[in-house]
Order: structure tokens, then C-alpha cells, then sequence
């Protein structure tokens, strides 16, 4: 079977657009979370997010399409015009049924969609958009792409809450791996709108606090739920034969493995559905617990979920026994976007060889069980990389990276 | 050794009848389920009329719990799935849970509900700042399409990999071809696997209004969605769920399984053309057809019956006409081809699973259901399309196709126990 490369990464995040912005902010531990500056959030329990800042490019984009997508759709555009140049793929020089489209979302763009139900509860149905029938739907991102950039080969979308970013990943390596050449793969999403904020704040997972320093603090003992945030990434994929025949520029590095699994309990002890996803990525890529230099943790944040990832990170690799990075610490939870910002980052990771660090905790404030890597990067040659993912209800889902 | 995925289990909860049984008896007879709708006051829309789900959730095995925190598009699904695996006769439990995955599609998912929440939240739309403080608990996994997998993971007792597949209207075909995928890598010896969608609400039926891409046959609801007709003005909104149970084909015959038919081929192509137009060719989905064919290694004229997306659109029946010619060439004109939306109506990402199920008892029967409210041919639409009444015909080899928006077009082909065997 083929091994499957990334050979080109678009990020749209809250502390950075575009690949290399983004893994600057990473590096120096920049946030992205801030006050919420879309409404006012006076009566919203829900202060912070990660919002993606406006960029220059956005003045530019297709006027065409700006009454009929969403933000959220904007960006996804963006990541994967980010990405294809990347990679140097001209869509145009390549066959239309080479090239599939599979980029997570678990909305469209509630934003576009609040706009259409105000317009059809306050107003009537006549007023509403005729691009609602398609502007706020899940694969809304992926078929906008596949149009925009002429890929007609096998596209989906697969939707497991923040798992599905991976689950997409999964999903687009098989697709090389049966023979489509490219693969424009990976998730975008958020709901940064009045009726989206009020929808998480109904879980009471997502963290009240007005300090952004405080907002996200995954592992920690006193951690009190998640920050929200919008964006991801869009990896481009390819066939290692490929992408050396053609002499893509760049090889960050192989999807080795691949792995799901649900979890009827997911924060009970044990993380069952973590530790079955783990090992089957890590069979899938023919390498043991051992081998892995570096784990991409879920870091969901609340204190049940958090402890039963530190006991599947203690069953799989023993205590303190792997570097642990949470990067999402600096952007909150992307929902479909977060596996695959993950895998960019980690990718980077794996370029520099250095593993990015969240903001330093006072003595004996994390689990101790956990080597979270805290204050400053750290410097570490970087092999194999597991990326884990959790989305709401019970999906785990987890990705090995190798080195190029 | 090759790892095939065979049918051994199908639910089915649709317009006009609980169960795969009755639905099986109003597609075969001909009988449509269209009506006015009753799910919420429709007076004022475009297309007053839609094929609604008449199903009792508790009285089919869920809880109050159940029902309590999930939308209808779950309750749907998780009673198809008492169902499917109930007719399969299968235990999941033990090793076989953490080898049993789950993968549904569904085009809007929990919609109904997030409207409906919407509307208390913002004061019937006069708010834009709406009132978190009347957010019901459940409502981020109403929301969330994701949730209708974890329930029916939930319900099954399935450990596996499990998701929501979701590609417009390709997504009940596309979810079946997904699940039959991670039985052949070997992720997965059992998936619960289908779709569902709950979309008879004032905001999907807008979406559709104000595309005119609905019937306006609202004097005559039975007769509203007239497939390859002539006089056909539009789709009719549907709801419901199928679910199979999709295994193995070694594991089915070692446990003495009851198979229906091997997914034994699927392909999906995007048109990248327009998110809701289909160019008149249907050149993308042909090529779907092709490649599906070309995996379950059959000969296009070999083809017994294909179950068409016939949505009663104007340019969706000519397109898909089109993209069998293409793909069948002269033996298109002598394979019976129908549709059964006429009957159920379109509900969106439900319905290629409910078509699968359709095409699955079809072979089981040795019966073409009939393409329903079909009485004056159009000119344009010169295939078999089963007109009425069904037809008796032995199906060893059956294509089903579906077209989305965004563009996705799907092709799956079935192939029959015979083959199998």
C-alpha cells in the first residue's frame, strides 16, 4: 500500500493565517483567544474565543461568492488555496477526476444560517437567500472547493464533532491509497455567532472566565472547561511516488496510521476509546508505544476528560512517559478544525524539531502523570508523532505522523 | 484474502408505514405517501405538501431519556437500528462490539430542533442577540449532526470507529459506500450503517421554496412529485431513516447469516460545476457509474434494475437519464429504471440508504418497485421507468445513483446472495 505524504499545509487559525504565521505564533506561545468581538457578549455567559483576525487577502476574495458563503467557507477556501500553493499544485495542469475534496466541518457557517432564520422567523420564507439551501450545510466547504479549483474525483465529508478532522484525514488517505493523486483533506469550522455561542454555552464545558490567560488550560487542576474558537487547516495529500516524481517542493511527512473508535463513556477513568483508537493507528503504521517521540493531545480542558486522557496516555506509554503538546490551548477547540491543525502543527513540529509549548504552570498545578510541555519549546528530533482527537459524545480518534 | 461487505440486517422508518415490512409494501404496490403537511403549519409556503414519518419513538423501544435529549433525525436512525440488527441476529457484545463500527449519513441532521430552539431563543427571529439563558441543555448535541452516530453507537452497543457521513443528498449512498470501505481494509467486520434526515421543518422547506426546486401541486398531495413525467414541477420534502447492518461476507457465512446482497461496488464524483445545478450530461455521474461498476467487476449490461435519484426535478430526471445512457449505452434502453420519491418523498441524505434498502428487498422479492404518478412520458426521460405497477424480474445486479448539492454524484451497485455464495 502506498505510503500517503502531505506535501502542502493552509492553516486559517485564531493566532495566525496562513502556515508559517501561524507556527511563528505557536513557537513564541501567542494566543489567539481574546474577547469575543463579533456582538456584544454582555449577556452571554461566554466572554473569550479564538476568533480568526481579518487578513488582507479576505479584501480580495471572488465578490461572486461573498452573498452566497459564510466566513467559515471563505476560510476554508483560503487554507486550501494556502495549501495547493504550498504544495505547488496547479488544479488546472491536473486531471478533474485525480483530484478529491474532503474537508470536516459540523456546520456549514451558523452565522450565514442565524442571518436566514432571523429572516425567515422575523420576516417570512420569501425573504430568505437562495443560497441558504447550500451556504450553511456541512459539506458546504468541500463542494465549494471541489468547484472553485475544477476537483471532480472522490470527495466526502465525515462529521465526529472535533474527532472529524482526523476522521476526514482517514478518510482522504484512503482515497490516495486507492489512486486519486491529490487530496485536499482536513476540517474548518466554528460557531462564533450569537446563536452559536449560546448552543456551546449549553454544555457547560466551554470556560466563563474574562482573563485569556486563563481561558484554556488542559491538564491543569483547577481548569475550568475549554475555550471556544474558530478555523483549521487543509493539508494537501499525495502518494509518495507522486509527490517524488513530480519533485513537490515540500515533504512535511507520512499519515502512517490511522485509527477510531467510540466510547460509550468518555469521561469515565481508563479513556477506553483514546487508548483502542492509539493502538490501532499505531498497528496501522507498523510502530509500537515505543517509538513515538511526541503526543498531540485532545486537552479538552475539563477536569473528567482531561483525567481519562492522562490515564490513556499512562496505559500507553507509561507515566511521564511521552512529551505531551497542546497547542489548541493558544486558539480553543476548532470543532473538525482542531484534528487537522493539530496534524500542521505537528508537521512543523516534526520540520524544526521542536515541540510547542503552552504557558508555564505554577509548581503542581498539572497532572503530574503528564510530561505537558510548559513555558518554552522544547528542542527534540522528532520521528513519530501521534495526534489524538475527541469529539462530544464518544468518538476518539487518532493519526500517526512520521518524519519525511 | 479479499474482504467483502454483504447486507445481513435492514431497518427502515419512512412516510407510510413503521418498519421494512411496510415499507417494503408501499413502495411494491405503488401507494405514495405524500400529504399535506402536518409537522408544523405550512400554510403560506411555496409547497405545502411532504412525505411525513407517523412513528411512535418509546413505543419502539426507546427510552424517555433517549427521546429527551436527541432530535427526531436520531429517533429516526435509532429505531431503524433496533431494527436492522435485530433482523440481522446479531449480538454485539464482547470482541465483535469493538469490531462494530458505525457510519451514517445525513444531510441537515438535528435541524428541526435547532430551529425550533431558535425561534425561542430570539423571540421568533426579532432578536439577533438571542437569550442564552433559555438554551435547553441538550442543545449543542441537537445540533450537532454528529450526535445522530453517537446514539446509534449508543443504542447498538458499537465500540468501533463511528461517524456521520455528510454529503448532501449523496450521503445515504455515500455512508453505505464508507461503511462497506472499512469492512474491506479491515477496520471494522460489522458496521451499522444508513442515514437519516428529519427535514420536514419551516427552514428546509424554505431552502427549497425559494430555489423553486418544489412541487407546487399543493391541490393534490398524493400526486404532487410525478418522477420522468411529463408534467413533473418539483420534489416533495420527505423524512425517515434506513439502517443496515453491513458485515463481512466470511463472518456472515461462518454465523449462517441471512444475506441480502454484497455492496460489491461504489464510486463518487463531484460535477465542480454549481452547487445546486447539474449540468444536462450527467458526464460526472456516469463516471461514478463507471467506477462502480469497474469495483464490483460487472459488465454494464449485466445491470438488471437501476433504482433512480428520480427527485421529480426537471433537470435532475434528464440529467441522471443522461448519465445511464452514458454509462450503459443501448442495454440502458432495456433495463428497467424507477424511482421511488413519487411514494416516500425526498429526504435528503435518508434517502439513497432508503433506496439501498429498497434495491436490497427488491432483489430479496424478485420485484422492480414501480415509479409512481408517472402517466405521461417525457419526451426528454425515453427510458424504462416501471410506470404504476411493479414488475416481476429476477435481479442479480442492481445500480442505485444519487446527485447532491455541491455537486456530489454517487453510484453503488449490489450484487446478489447467488454471487456471493
Amino acid at each position: 500500500m502506498s505510503e500517503v505524504v502531505v506535501t502542502g499545509i493552509g492553516v486559517a487559525a485564531p493566532n495566525g493565517v496562513g502556515a508559517e504565521e501561524y507556527w511563528k505564533a505557536v513557537v513564541a506561545g501567542e494566543s489567539g483567544i481574546r474577547p469575543i468581538s463579533r456582538f456584544d457578549t454582555a449577556r452571554y455567559p461566554i466572554k473569550l474565543a479564538g476568533e480568526v483576525p481579518e487578513f488582507d487577502a479576505e479584501q480580495d476574495f471572488t465578490r461572486r461568492l461573498m452573498p452566497q458563503t459564510d466566513r467559515l467557507t471563505r476560510l476554508a477556501l483560503f487554507a486550501a488555496e494556502f495549501a495547493l500553493e504550498d504544495a505547488e499544485i496547479v488544479p488546472e495542469e491536473l486531471p478533474s477526476y485525480s483530484m478529491g475534496v474532503a474537508v470536516s466541518s459540523s456546520t456549514g457557517g451558523l452565522e450565514f444560517g442565524q442571518r436566514e432564520l432571523q429572516a425567515l422567523w422575523g420576516t417570512g420564507w420569501e425573504s430568505v437567500s437562495a443560497y441558504m439551501s447550500f451556504a450553511w450545510y456541512y459539506a458546504v466547504h468541500t463542494g465549494q472547493i471541489s468547484i472553485r479549483y475544477g476537483m471532480q474525483g472522490p470527495s466526502g465529508v465525515v462529521v465526529s464533532e472535533q474527532a472529524g478532522g482526523l476522521d476526514a484525514l482517514g478518510y482522504a488517505r484512503r482515497r490516495v491509497r486507492k489512486g486519486t493523486a491529490v487530496m485536499t483533506a482536513g476540517g474548518l469550522d466554528g460557531l462564533i455567532c450569537p446563536y452559536g455561542v449560546a448552543i456551546q454555552s449549553s454544555t457547560g464545558e466551554v470556560g466563563t472566565g474574562t482573563d485569556p490567560e486563563r481561558a484554556y488550560l488542559p491538564f491543569h487542576l483547577d481548569s475550568a472547561g475549554h475555550a471556544i474558537g474558530e478555523g483549521g487547516a487543509v493539508l494537501v495529500l499525495e502518494s509518495r511516488e507522486d509527490a517524488e516524481r513530480r519533485g513537490a517542493p515540500r515533504l512535511y511527512g507520512t499519515l502512517a496510521g490511522y485509527g477510531a473508535a467510540f466510547d460509550p463513556d468518555p469521561a469515565g477513568p481508563g479513556g477506553d476509546g483514546l487508548v483502542r483508537a492509539a493502538r490501532q493507528a499505531l498497528a496501522d503504521a507498523g510502530r509500537s508505544a515505543q517509538d513515538v517521540d511526541v503526543v498531540f493531545a485532545d486537552a479538552a480542558g475539563t477536569s473528567a476528560l482531561d483525567r481519562a486522557e492522562a490515564d490513556a496516555l499512562c496505559t500507553l506509554f507509561g507515566e511521564r512517559g511521552v512529551p505531551v503538546a497542546a497547542p489548541k490551548a493558544l486558539t480553543g477547540r476548532l470543532l473538525s478544525g482542531g484534528g487537522p491543525l493539530d496534524v500542521a502543527t505537528a508537521l512543523l513540529a516534526i520540520r524544526d524539531g521542536l515541540v510547542p509549548a503552552v504557558a508555564a504552570a505554577p509548581p503542581g498545578r498539572v497532572d503530574p502523570r503528564i510530561d505537558l510541555v510548559a513555558g518554552a519549546p522544547r528542542s527534540l528530533e522528532i520521528g513519530t508523532a501521534l495526534v489524538l482527537a475527541r469529539g462530544r459524545g464518544g468518538f476518539a480518534s487518532a493519526l500517526v505522523l512520521t518524519g519525511p | 484474502m479479499t474482504r467483502r461487505a454483504v447486507i445481513t440486517g435492514i431497518g427502515v422508518t419512512a412516510p407510510g408505514g413503521v418498519g421494512r415490512e411496510p415499507f417494503w409494501e408501499l413502495i411494491s404496490s405503488g401507494t405514495t405517501a405524500t400529504r399535506e403537511i402536518t409537522r408544523f403549519d405550512a400554510s403560506g409556503h411555496r409547497c405545502r405538501v411532504a412525505a411525513e414519518c407517523d412513528f411512535d419513538p418509546l413505543a419502539l423501544g426507546l427510552t424517555r431519556q433517549q427521546v429527551r435529549r436527541t432530535d427526531r433525525v436520531s429517533q429516526l436512525a435509532m429505531v431503524s437500528a433496533l431494527e436492522a440488527v435485530l433482523d440481522s441476529g446479531l449480538e454485539i457484545d464482547g470482541r465483535l462490539a469493538e469490531r462494530t463500527g458505525v457510519a451514517i449519513g445525513s444531510a441537515v441532521g438535528g435541524t428541526t430542533t435547532m430551529e425550533s430552539e431558535y425561534a425561542v431563543l430570539s423571540n421568533s427571529g426579532a432578536d439577533w442577540l438571542v437569550d442564552p439563558a433559555f438554551a435547553v441543555p441538550h442543545l449543542y448535541d441537537y445540533f450537532l449532526p454528529s450526535s445522530i452516530a453517537a446514539e446509534v453507537a449508543l443504542t447498538t452497543g458499537a465500540l468501533g470507529p463511528a461517524s456521520v457521513v455528510s454529503t448532501g443528498c449523496t450521503s445515504g449512498i455515500d455512508s453505505v459506500g464508507y461503511a462497506a470501505e472499512l469492512i474491506r481494509d479491515g477496520d471494522a467486520d460489522v458496521v451499522i450503517t444508513g442515514a437519516t434526515d428529519a427535514p420536514i421543518s419551516p427552514i428546509t422547506l424554505t431552502c427549497f421554496d425559494v430555489i423553486k426546486a418544489t412541487s407546487t401541486r399543493n391541490d393534490d398531495p398524493a400526486t404532487a412529485c410525478r418522477p420522468f413525467d411529463r408534467t413533473r414541477n418539483g420534489l416533495i420534502l420527505g423524512e425517515g431513516a434506513a439502517v443496515l447492518v453491513l458485515e463481512e461476507y466470511e463472518h456472515a457465512r461462518r454465523r449462517g447469516a441471512r444475506i441480502y446482497a454484497e455492496v460489491a461496488g461504489y464510486a463518487s464524483r463531484c460535477n465542480a460545476f454549481h452547487m445546486t445545478g447539474l449540468k444536462p450530461d450527467g458526464r460526472e455521474m456516469a463516471d461514478a457509474i463507471d467506477a462502480a461498476l469497474v469495483e464490483a467487476r460487472v459488465a454494464p449490461d449485466a445491470v438488471d434494475y437501476v433504482n433512480a435519484h428520480g427527485s421529480g426535478t426537471k433537470q435532475n430526471d434528464v440529467h441522471e437519464t443522461a448519465a445511464v445512457k452514458r454509462s450503459l449505452g443501448e442495454h440502458a434502453y432495456r433495463t428497467p429504471m424507477s424511482g421511488i420519491k413519487a411514494m416516500v418523498g425526498h429526504s435528503l441524505g435518508a434517502i439513497g440508504s432508503i433506496e439501498i434498502a429498497a434495491c436490497a428487498l427488491a432483489m430479496q422479492h424478485g420485484l422492480v418497485p414501480p415509479t409512481a404518478n408517472l402517466h405521461e412520458p417525457d419526451p426528454a426521460c425515453d427510458l424504462d421507468y416501471v410506470p404504476l405497477v411493479a414488475r416481476e424480474r429476477r435481479l442479480d445486479t442492481v445500480l442505485t445513483v444519487g446527485s447532491g448539492f455541491g455537486g456530489f454524484q454517487s453510484a453503488m451497485v449490489l450484487t446478489g446472495t447467488g454471487r456471493a455464495a
